[in-house]
C-alpha cells in the first residue's frame, strides 16, 4: 500500500489524472467556502482604498471634474487650525465619555452582581437606554432640558435654578452632549461587567472568604483583575464609538454653538455634504480612522495580556 | 362714380369679413395645448416635507390622467433633504427627474452642470402652454432662480434654474393680545424693537421672553431676519476686486448691523437661540413663550390656525422694523421651486410636470385648498378664495404687499455659498457668546474665513 502511494506521488501524470477525475463542484468547494469571505473583504476594502484616493483629489459634489492634487488636502488639514480644534474636541468627548461610563458602569454593575427580585429588575430597566436610537435619546433630552416644558428644568426650578442654557452655551454645551452619551452607553458597560462577574468562578473568592480576607483585597487582588479582560472590551468598544461619535452632536446643536462641538466627525460631515469638499472630507476621517486604529491596536494587544494573565498563564 | 364707390365698399366688407372669418375659424380650431405629448413615460420627483408638496402630492392622479404620464415621488425631511439630492444628482444616473430646491442650492448645482436650463422650454410655444403666463409670477420670486452662473453676478439673469412654487419674505409677527395688555405698540425701527425687547422681559412669568429668532448654526439663522437687516443696515456680503470676490462683512455698516443684532438677542432672544431654528422660533410664538417671531411670515402664520396652537388668533404681523433713517424696506426671500435634472432621461415629460404643478391652476389650488400660504403668483393673492382664507390673519396681507416689491435675493451668488453662511452663522453664536472683545474684531476674523472659503472663485 505504502508503495503503491509512494510510486503514485512519484508519477505526475498519474496525479494529474486522479485530479481531472475529481468533480467540479468539488474541486470549487474551498473556492465557495471563502466566497464570502472574500467578497465581504472586497466589501470593506473598496470603499476604504477609494476613501484614500479620493483624499488625494480635489473630488467635489460641486464640480464636474476633478484631479489629482497630491498632499494638498492634507497639508491644508494639519495647517487649519479647525483641523487641531475638531482633534481636540473629539478627545475631550472620548476620554470625558468613556471615563465617566466605565467608572458608572463598573459601580452599578457591582451593586448588580447580588441577585435578588430589585437587582433583576434593574438589569432589565437600565437596559432601556441602549434600545433607544442615540438620535431619538438626544430629542428626548432636548425635551427634557427644555426651558419650558422640559422635566429637568422643571426639577432645576425648585432650587431656583431658571433657564440652564444646557447645549445653547458654548460652556455648558460638551457637558449636555456627555450626559446624553452616558444616559444612552452605560447600559453598555453594565452588562458586560454584569455578564463577566456572572462567569467568574466561585473558587478563589470561597478560598479568600476562608482565609478571612477583607473585601477590599477581595476585590483588588482578586475579582478586578479576573474581570480585567471584560472592562477592557468594555474600554476598547466605548473609546472606538466615542472617537467616531456624530449622531447625538449632530441632532444636539449639529457642532455648534459657534465651533464647541465641532469634532472630526461632524468637521468630515460638514465639509463632505454640507461644504460639497468631499476630498478634502475624506481627510478628517482617515485621519480619524488611523487614531482608532493605533488605540484600538494597543487596546487588544493589552486585552489579550490582561486575558492569559486572567487564564493564570 | 357712386356706384363705383359702393361696389369698392362692399368689396372691402367682404374682405374684411373673410379675414375676420378665418381668423375666428383659425382660432377656435387652434389646437390646444398637447399635454399627452409624453404619454406612457415615467418620472420620479424627489420632494422634501412641505405643504407645497403635500399638495403635489394630491394632484398627481389628476396630472397622470391629464397627460399619461407615471408619477413617482419620494418625500424626505429637510434636515437631511439636501444630502440625498446631491448624492443623486452627483451620480448622475438621472434617477431622479424633478427635485425641490431653493435658490442657494442652485448656486451649488448649476456651475457642475447638474441642472437643465428651462429658458428653452418657456420660449417654446410647443412645449409651454399660452396659459402658463410667466409674467404672472412676482420678479423677485422667478428671479430668484434664474442666474448667469457667474459668481459675483446678481440672481435675475441668465439660466432658469428653475420655477419657484412657494416662496416666503421676512415680517415682523406678533402676539396682539399680549401687546394690547402691556399697552405697547409694535416696533417700526431697530431701536424700538429694542425698547420693546426690553419691555418684554419675561413678559408672561419665568420662561417667556420677547423675541423668537433663528440662531443655529447653518445657513437658515442667516438668510431671513439676519440678512434682511443686514442689506437695510446698508450692508453687502461681497465685492468683486481684480476678478476676486472680496468679503465685505466687517464693514462699517456690517459691524453697526451685528452690535445691534448682538444686543437684540442678549436682551430679547430665548435663552436657548443658538440651536433654534425656523420650527423652534414659530413654535415659542405658537406656545405663548415668546411675545414676537422675526421670521419667515409663514412660520408665523401656521400657529394661528384655529386651534393650531394656544396663541392661534392672537398673531398680528407688520413689516419689519428698520435702522433709523432708513425708509426702504428690503427683504431677502427664500423659495421652494422644482428644478430638472441635467441627467434626467425624460425631459420632456419632466417638464410638463415642471409646467403643471407651478401653473396657475395648482398654485391657487395649493394656496386655496391646501396650506402653501405666501403663493408665486400674484393672480393667486389676487383671487377672492385666497384673499378670504388669508384675511383671517391680521396684517398679513397688508405687511405682504408692503414688502413684496423691495424682496430679492440680497446674498451674491457664489459657489460657496453653504460654507460661507455657515462660518457667519457661527460667528454669530461666538460674537453673541462673547467669545470676542469687540463685534470688529470677531467680523475681522469671519473676513478672513469667508476670503480664505472663496478664494478659488475666479470672475472672468
Amino acid at each position: 500500500m505504502r508503495m503503491q502511494t509512494e510510486s503514485a506521488l512519484s508519477d505526475p501524470i498519474s496525479i494529474n489524472k486522479k485530479s481531472a477525475n475529481i468533480p467540479f463542484l468539488v474541486k470549487a468547494r474551498p473556492y465557495f467556502i471563502i466566497a464570502p469571505a472574500l467578497l465581504l473583504t472586497i466589501g470593506i476594502l473598496y470603499p476604504f482604498v477609494m476613501a484614500w484616493y479620493y483624499s488625494f483629489t480635489n473630488y467635489s459634489f460641486s464640480s464636474p471634474t476633478y484631479h489629482f492634487i497630491g498632499l494638498d488636502n492634507w497639508i491644508r488639514m494639519f495647517s487649519d487650525e479647525d483641523f487641531w480644534h475638531a482633534f481636540l474636541v473629539t478627545s475631550k468627548y472620548a476620554i470625558l465619555t468613556t471615563g465617566s461610563e466605565m467608572l458608572i458602569g463598573i459601580g452599578i454593575a457591582l451593586l448588580l452582581a447580588k441577585s435578588t427580585k430589585f437587582t433583576k429588575f434593574l438589569k432589565v430597566t437600565l437596559v432601556f437606554p441602549l434600545m433607544v436610537a442615540p438620535v431619538i435619546a438626544t430629542v428626548i433630552w432636548q425635551l427634557m432640558t427644555n426651558n419650558s416644558v422640559g422635566i429637568i428644568e422643571k426639577f432645576l426650578n425648585i432650587f431656583g435654578i431658571y433657564n440652564f442654557p444646557w447645549a445653547s452655551s458654548a460652556n455648558t454645551a460638551l457637558f449636555t452632549a456627555v450626559l446624553i452619551d452616558i444616559w444612552v452607553y452605560t447600559p453598555f458597560v453594565i452588562l458586560l461587567v454584569v455578564a463577566g462577574i456572572q462567569s467568574l468562578p466561585k473558587s478563589p473568592f470561597e478560598a479568600a472568604q476562608v482565609d478571612g480576607a477583607s473585601p477590599w483585597f477581595t476585590f483588588r487582588n482578586l475579582k478586578l483583575p479576573l474581570l480585567k479582560p471584560f472592562l477592557y472590551i468594555a474600554l476598547i468598544f466605548r473609546l472606538m464609538a466615542s472617537l467616531q461619535e456624530s449622531a447625538i452632536i449632530f441632532a444636539l446643536t449639529k457642532g455648534g454653538p459657534g465651533d464647541t462641538l465641532m469634532n472630526l466627525s461632524i468637521t468630515a460631515y460638514t465639509k463632505g455634504f454640507q461644504f460639497m469638499k468631499f476630498g478634502a472630507s475624506l481627510t478628517y476621517i482617515l485621519f480619524l480612522w488611523f487614531v482608532i486604529a493605533l488605540i484600538s491596536n494597543f487596546l487588544v494587544g493589552r486585552w489579550l495580556a490582561v486575558q492569559k494573565q486572567a487564564a493564570g498563564n | 362714380m357712386n356706384q363705383r364707390h359702393g361696389l369698392t365698399k362692399f368689396v372691402v366688407l367682404i374682405v374684411l369679413l373673410a379675414m375676420v372669418f378665418s381668423l375666428s375659424v383659425y382660432g377656435a380650431t387652434k389646437p390646444a395645448f398637447n399635454w399627452k405629448m409624453a404619454k406612457g413615460s415615467t418620472i420620479k420627483l424627489m420632494l422634501v416635507q412641505h405643504s407645497i408638496a403635500e399638495a403635489m402630492v394630491k394632484k398627481i392622479p389628476e396630472f397622470e390622467k391629464l397627460t399619461g404620464i407615471k408619477v413617482e415621488y419620494s418625500i424626505t425631511p429637510e434636515e437631511n433633504y439636501f444630502d440625498k439630492v446631491t448624492t443623486s444628482l452627483n451620480s448622475r444616473m438621472g434617477d431622479m427627474d424633478i427635485f425641490m430646491s431653493g435658490a442657494y442650492q442652485l448656486w451649488d448645482y448649476a456651475p457642475a452642470g447638474f441642472v437643465e436650463d428651462l429658458g428653452p422650454y418657456l420660449k417654446n410655444p410647443k412645449m409651454t402652454a399660452a396659459d402658463y403666463d410667466i409674467a404672472d409670477i412676482y420678479s423677485g420670486a422667478i428671479g430668484a432662480m434664474k442666474w448667469d452662473l457667474v459668481p459675483g453676478h446678481k440672481a435675475g439673469t441668465g439660466s432658469q434654474l428653475g420655477l419657484p412654487m412657494a416662496f416666503e419674505i421676512y415680517s415682523l409677527a406678533y402676539n396682539k393680545r399680549v401687546f394690547k395688555e402691556k399697552g405697547i405698540k409694535p416696533p417700526k425701527t431697530m431701536d424700538e424693537l429694542l425698547a420693546v425687547c426690553e419691555k418684554l422681559k419675561e413678559w408672561g412669568g419665568k420662561g417667556t421672553y420677547p423675541l423668537a429668532i433663528r440662531g443655529a448654526r447653518n445657513w437658515g439663522t442667516i438668510h431671513p431676519a439676519y440678512m434682511s437687516t443686514y442689506e437695510n443696515y446698508g450692508a453687502k456680503d461681497f465685492k468683486i476686486e481684480n476678478g476676486k470676490l472680496v468679503s465685505l462683512v466687517n464693514s462699517p455698516e456690517s459691524v453697526a448691523m451685528n452690535e445691534m443684532w448682538v444686543k437684540l438677542i442678549k436682551v430679547g432672544g430665548s435663552p436657548s437661540w443658538s440651536s433654534y431654528t425656523w420650527y423652534q422660533a414659530g413654535a415659542d410664538l405658537g406656545a405663548g413663550k415668546a411675545a414676537m417671531l422675526w421670521d419667515a411670515d409663514n412660520n408665523g402664520i401656521q400657529q394661528n390656525w384655529p386651534g393650531a396652537s394656544k396663541e392661534a388668533g392672537n398673531i398680528a404681523w407688520v413689516p419689519q422694523p428698520l435702522p433709523s433713517g432708513a425708509s426702504k424696506n428690503n427683504s431677502n426671500l427664500w423659495t421652494w421651486g422644482i428644478a430638472m435634472n441635467k441627467a434626467s432621461k425624460n425631459k420632456v415629460a419632466a417638464w410638463l410636470a415642471m409646467e403643471y404643478f407651478t401653473s396657475k391652476s395648482y398654485l391657487l389650488y395649493a394656496s386655496t385648498v391646501g396650506n402653501a400660504v405666501d403663493p408665486v403668483r400674484a393672480s393667486v393673492w389676487d383671487s377672492a378664495a385666497f384673499k378670504k382664507k388669508i384675511g383671517q390673519h391680521e396684517g398679513y396681507s397688508d405687511t405682504f404687499k408692503a414688502t413684496i416689491n423691495n424682496t430679492r435675493i440680497l446674498f451674491t451668488p457664489q459657489p460657496h455659498f453653504q460654507e460661507t453662511t455657515t462660518e457667519w452663522a457661527a460667528n454669530l453664536q461666538d460674537l453673541v457668546a462673547g467669545k470676542y472683545k469687540t463685534v470688529q474684531e470677531g467680523l475681522d476674523d469671519l473676513k478672513k474665513k469667508t476670503d480664505e472659503a472663496v478664494k478659488d472663485v475666479v470672475i472672468k
